[in-house]
């Protein structure tokens, strides 16, 4: 097994503790001057998204994760999974809701997505920054009111339900940002 | 990323380190101190557990540079500091540059800028006071405020840091929040550094600057154990902002003591993995010799001049950290 030692110890390093991997976020240095060198880190669980800070002694050493992205192409549900193809070896991936969360809300056959892979197996999928969905089911809206505060639910179709602004209508076709599940704006498709 | 020829500091930030530099010359001067000079290369080297000198061979023939002697490049003037001392010298100061090996980060920097001074005859107190005016000469922060370790542990983690051991320890680590590292093990001074460096230190010296003093014995490095109390030495450290300053002893003068010490510390880098080091040094023929009573102290004076520039790490304020050198 791999291991990194303090002394490699860097941002960006992806490291593994009791079998999760993390994503080191900061790494400082501290030392009292006649003391014990120590590094401060705070590290990213890839697969739960939680940051937490550990310190390690200088001269200690952490495993390493095999951690690897891939562009992944989702294909279909089955039953309660989801199924991605990655694009450039055109293998097939079955993701669990878990491993999805929310990014559920944005797939629509065909969407191309980033997905992180711990030891070969899925552990998270990033839709696009933005999607297109189509508006399956609203409210009516309010005729000439154009005011984006008023918001209301409205379902896409994936499924999923966005807070749109009062004026959009089933059939319309809307972008999203992923990132934040907010409304942007209607888009003609 | 600028290209990285360049200096690191901007031209406002290294004319505030030219002043503070005319200042602490000044502050010497004034008081009577000698300003000396002594040599980075020496065939001797401080023995601490946790300090790794950098050594470079000076060769003889120059076509076969890696055969000689190996010199250590100092961690701090100390030594021949001392040596003077021994030789009778009046109080004496130093602007140097320093090497510690391993040692990179926001707040260090294997090659740095140390300013050390020694007066004969100080007491502790004495040092400390001449350390808290320096500070206010320097920052302008006002007097340090004086609070010893147990103090600021009690103060700061709620505990006595002198009545518990590593596993006493390690627990209040945890309780405080810390994710520490299992390897620390029995090490108990490995805990109070982690403690110190984690929780207490980055309180310290917020309000006003701190001078924290009687450390534990454990931890006396050149500092004389105090007769009254086996339990702590006579060093003393400067916190400003959080960030550890300066460290001073009431010097240690008993050359056994020295040796046992010395001992001591190369039995801990060895169970590190960590070679030893020449037990045996000039310094040690000086206190045979008789090295007078005195107060010394170190100043890292890029982590001043980070504080006065109100920057975030020594890089901002050298012309040219490690990774430009």
């Amino acid at each position: 097994m791999a291991t990194f030692n303090t002394s490699e110890f860097k941002k960006g390093l992806k490291i593994q503790i009791d079998g999760d991997p993390y994503l080191m976020i900061e790494c400082n240095f501290v030392k009292p001057g006649k003391g014990q060198a120590l590094y401060k880190c705070r590290i990213r669980n890839l697969v739960r998204g939680t940051t937490i800070d550990r310190t390690w002694k200088s001269g200690d050493s952490v495993e390493a994760a095999d951690v690897s992205e891939i562009e992944g192409q989702y294909l279909y549900r089955a039953g309660e999974k989801f199924v991605f193809m990655d694009t450039t070896s055109y293998e097939q991936y079955e993701l669990t809701p878990e491993q999805v969360g929310d990014a559920w809300i944005y797939l629509k056959d065909a969407t191309l997505c980033s997905i992180v892979l711990f030891n070969d197996t899925p552990i998270t999928v990033s839709p696009p920054n933005h999607v297109n969905l189509k508006v399956e089911y609203c409210e009516p809206g309010t005729r000439g009111n154009t005011a984006t505060n008023v918001t209301k639910p409205v379902k896409v179709e994936t499924g999923g339900e966005i807070q749109c602004p009062s004026f959009v209508n089933i059939g319309d076709i809307i972008r999203v940002d992923t990132r934040t599940g907010e409304y942007v704006e209607r888009v003609k498709e | 990323m600028p290209a990285d020829y360049l200096p690191s500091a901007d031209w406002p930030r290294l004319a505030l380190r030219a002043i503070l530099l005319r200042l602490v010359r000044q502050f010497f001067d004034e008081r009577g101190f000698l300003e000396v000079e002594t040599p980075l290369l020496s065939a001797d080297t401080v023995v601490d557990r946790h300090i790794d000198p950098l050594s470079v061979v000076l060769f003889d023939d120059a076509r076969r540079p890696d055969v000689g002697r190996r010199m250590w490049l100092q961690t701090s003037p100390e030594f021949h500091m001392k040596r003077l001392l021994a030789a009778g010298s009046p109080a004496i100061y130093q602007v140097t540059r320093s090497f510690r090996g391993g040692e990179v980060g926001p707040l260090h920097n294997p090659e740095f800028t140390m300013v050390e001074w020694y007066r004969p005859g100080d007491s502790m107190a004495e040092g400390v006071s001449l350390l808290s005016d320096l500070c206010e000469t320097l920052l302008a922060r006002g007097p340090a405020e004086r609070l010893t370790y147990r103090e600021a542990f009690e103060k700061h983690a709620g505990i006595n840091p002198h009545a518990m051991d590593a596993a006493q320890l390690r627990l209040a680590a945890v309780a405080s929040g810390v994710v520490a590292p299992v390897s620390l093990g029995d090490d108990r001074d490995g805990w109070l550094d982690l403690l110190m460096s984690q929780i207490v230190g980055p309180r310290l010296g917020r309000e006003q600057p701190a001078i924290v003093c009687d450390f534990p014995a454990s931890q006396a490095a050149l500092a004389v154990v105090r007769d009254e109390n086996p339990l702590v030495a006579e060093r003393f450290e400067l916190f400003v902002d959080g960030i550890e300053l300066a460290n001073g002893y009431h010097e240690l003068t008993d050359p056994a003591v020295l040796r046992e010490r010395i001992a001591v510390a190369n039995e801990q880098r060895q169970s590190d993995g960590k070679p030893p080091l020449p037990p045996d040094s000039r310094l040690l023929q000086a206190m045979d010799a008789g090295l007078p009573p005195c107060s010394g102290c170190a100043l890292g004076f890029d982590r001043v001049v980070t504080l006065a520039a109100g920057a975030t790490s020594i890089g901002d304020v050298m012309a040219f950290p490690i990774d430009r050198a």
